[in-house]
């Protein structure tokens, strides 16, 4: 009981840094119809930035303060936020209706990040900071589990929370949700969709840096190759969840994280075919995800 | 060709190209929309006049120039033109299905500019008693109210309106018509129908599309009463029927 307690509060976790990752992919593809490749650099780079501040600011320590460690938080989310925006502005608006422009544009910015930060500091991992707390463990019917576990769980179900507010009460919400269904249509009501593109990766790449941080957490440790790892499997999270639809995607990050965890657990390393079963599966009976509608 | 011309012209089109996917679908079109009442734009299928309208809104490629009010269109992005002064309502109404009556009006409201509600609500009350319903669930012809009503939102000098009375029963088609008849009053309209008896009823002026140009322009009731003309131009009689 007590493992199979610890495999299920581990994969929601996992769910939830996963859900992260692709909240802003799912945002990003769904309203400019963008395969954003970049989303990893932006993850990379909230990672970086968030462990620089630990780092030099609050003495290398792996244990911070929690006050330090939201600050850390709050970093890595600005440095998303800001990737994402100049990448939009410098690099997305000027290959406007040009998708393929667009998704080579974005891997190249993916290639040139990472080779960036291993340049800058090095292919090694670097030791991720935190409060003591979150080093810590809880007792949950008889399984020792990360508090770190929680902590992911809880800024995933925040972060759903604020997305979801976001598009149901705010004008540019509005926009957005009606942009995912008809972007043409939208200028055509004389609103100027190109701000809801730049707004939607500035959101995106601030989820994305606050998951890089985060994702440094769970993993103890930064690494140049973060980006992409978390990458692959955040797009299969959004192709499950219906392109465009945040809360597909987190249902979709819940069933990949349990199931990942799980596979693993009974037999180890098939977790990762087992997330790509349940992708050829979930296509197989409903072509457009478990949220999605037909174009 | 003829082309209509009042001295109050609010829309120029004059030589308007379009070409997709390799096809030439607007060959040089030219016509001119008085300021006033309504102006049909008519043809048969694929002849070009949707087209046309998505052409002046710059949702399609094209050159050519369209001037409205004097102002050159063609270089700026379909947002601005609609923000000065051009409301449509397209083929297919294109509500937002998963988005409320209510937040589908919303999304047309502008800052600074108060939204005209109470003329909404008085020509479409449906639409008030249903404003919490996504319009997804909406029948065809609620669909149809909505979409005019989003454009009617915001005052327009230009409405450009496209098939309304597709795929309308007939007492919705009536309905519908009753609403562009009103609406005509305060504002002139570009409407793209081939329903002619909604075209003898609404159209002050006929302009006739066939394969990507005009080759028709004058008043609409002429044209209706001359048998041969329309049949020729249209495919069907002028007492009845749509074009073919």
């Amino acid at each position: 009981m007590s493992t199979i307690t610890l495999l299920a509060i581990t994969g929601i976790g996992l769910g939830g840094l996963y859900f992260l990752v692709a909240a802003g992919l799912a945002l990003i593809f769904g309203l400019m119809r963008v395969l954003n490749f970049a989303h990893g650099a932006f993850l990379l780079l909230g990672a970086y930035f968030g462990w620089l501040l630990g780092a030099h600011l609050f003495g290398a320590a792996v244990t911070i303060t929690t006050l330090q460690f939201i600050a850390v938080l709050v970093v890595a989310t600005l440095t998303g936020a800001v990737v994402g925006t100049l990448t939009e502005l410098l690099l997305i608006r000027p290959l406007y209706r040009r998708e393929i422009a667009q998704v080579l544009v974005t891997v190249g910015l993916t290639l040139v990040i990472g080779a960036l930060v291993v340049g800058i500091w090095g292919a090694e991992p670097k030791p991720f900071p935190a409060p003591a707390w979150v080093h810590q463990t809880t007792n949950v019917l008889g399984a020792t589990v990360p508090n770190s576990r929680f902590l992911l769980i809880g800024a995933a179900l925040a972060v759903l929370v604020g997305l979801q507010l976001f598009l149901r009460y705010t004008r540019y919400g509005l926009i957005v949700r009606a942009g995912v269904e008809n972007r043409t249509m939208v200028s055509a009501m004389g609103i100027d969709v190109r701000r809801a593109f730049t707004l939607v990766f500035a959101l995106g790449g601030a989820v994305a840096g606050l998951g890089g941080a985060l994702a440094g957490v769970y993993f103890g440790a930064v690494s140049p190759d973060l980006g992409n790892v978390l990458l692959i499997d955040a797009f299969i999270v959004v192709v499950i969840g219906g392109l465009g639809s945040i809360s597909g995607a987190a249902l979709a990050a819940l069933a990949v994280g349990l199931l990942q965890q799980f596979a693993n657990y009974y037999v180890v390393g098939i977790g990762d075919l087992a997330i790509v079963l349940l992708l050829v599966a979930v296509l197989l009976v409903r072509p457009h995800g478990m949220a999605g509608t037909a174009a | 060709m003829s082309t209509v011309g009042t001295n109050a012209t609010i829309l120029a089109v004059a030589g308007v190209h379009v070409r997709l996917a390799g096809s030439h679908i607007l060959q040089g079109v030219d016509f001119n929309v008085p300021a006033r009442g309504v102006t049909a734009l008519l043809g048969r299928n694929g002849v070009g006049k949707t087209t046309t309208l998505r052409a002046i809104l710059g949702i399609v490629p094209h050159s050519g120039t369209v001037t409205f009010h004097g102002e050159r269109l063609d270089e700026q992005p379909t947002f601005r033109i609609i923000l000065g002064g051009i409301g449509y309502v397209p083929e297919d109404r294109d509500v937002f299905a998963g988005l409320t009556v209510a937040e589908n009006l919303r999304l047309a409201e502008r800052r600074a500019v108060q939204p005209r509600y109470p003329l909404v609500f008085e020509l479409f009350p449906d639409l008030k008693s249903r404003r919490r319903q996504l319009a997804g669930t909406l029948s065809g012809g609620q669909q149809q109210m909505l979409s005019i009503a989003r454009a009617l939102l915001n005052p327009a000098r230009l409405l450009l309106v496209d098939e309304p009375t597709k795929g309308l029963s007939p007492r919705l088609v009536s309905e519908t018509v009753a609403a562009i008849e009103r609406i005509a009053e305060v504002v002139p309209v570009l409407l793209v129908e081939q329903n002619l008896n909604a075209v003898r009823r609404l159209a002050d002026l006929a302009v006739v599309m066939a394969e990507g140009r005009v080759v028709h322009a004058g008043p609409a009731a002429d044209l209706l009463a001359d048998n041969t003309l329309t049949r020729r131009l249209l495919g069907v009689s002028g007492s009845h029927g749509r074009p073919a």
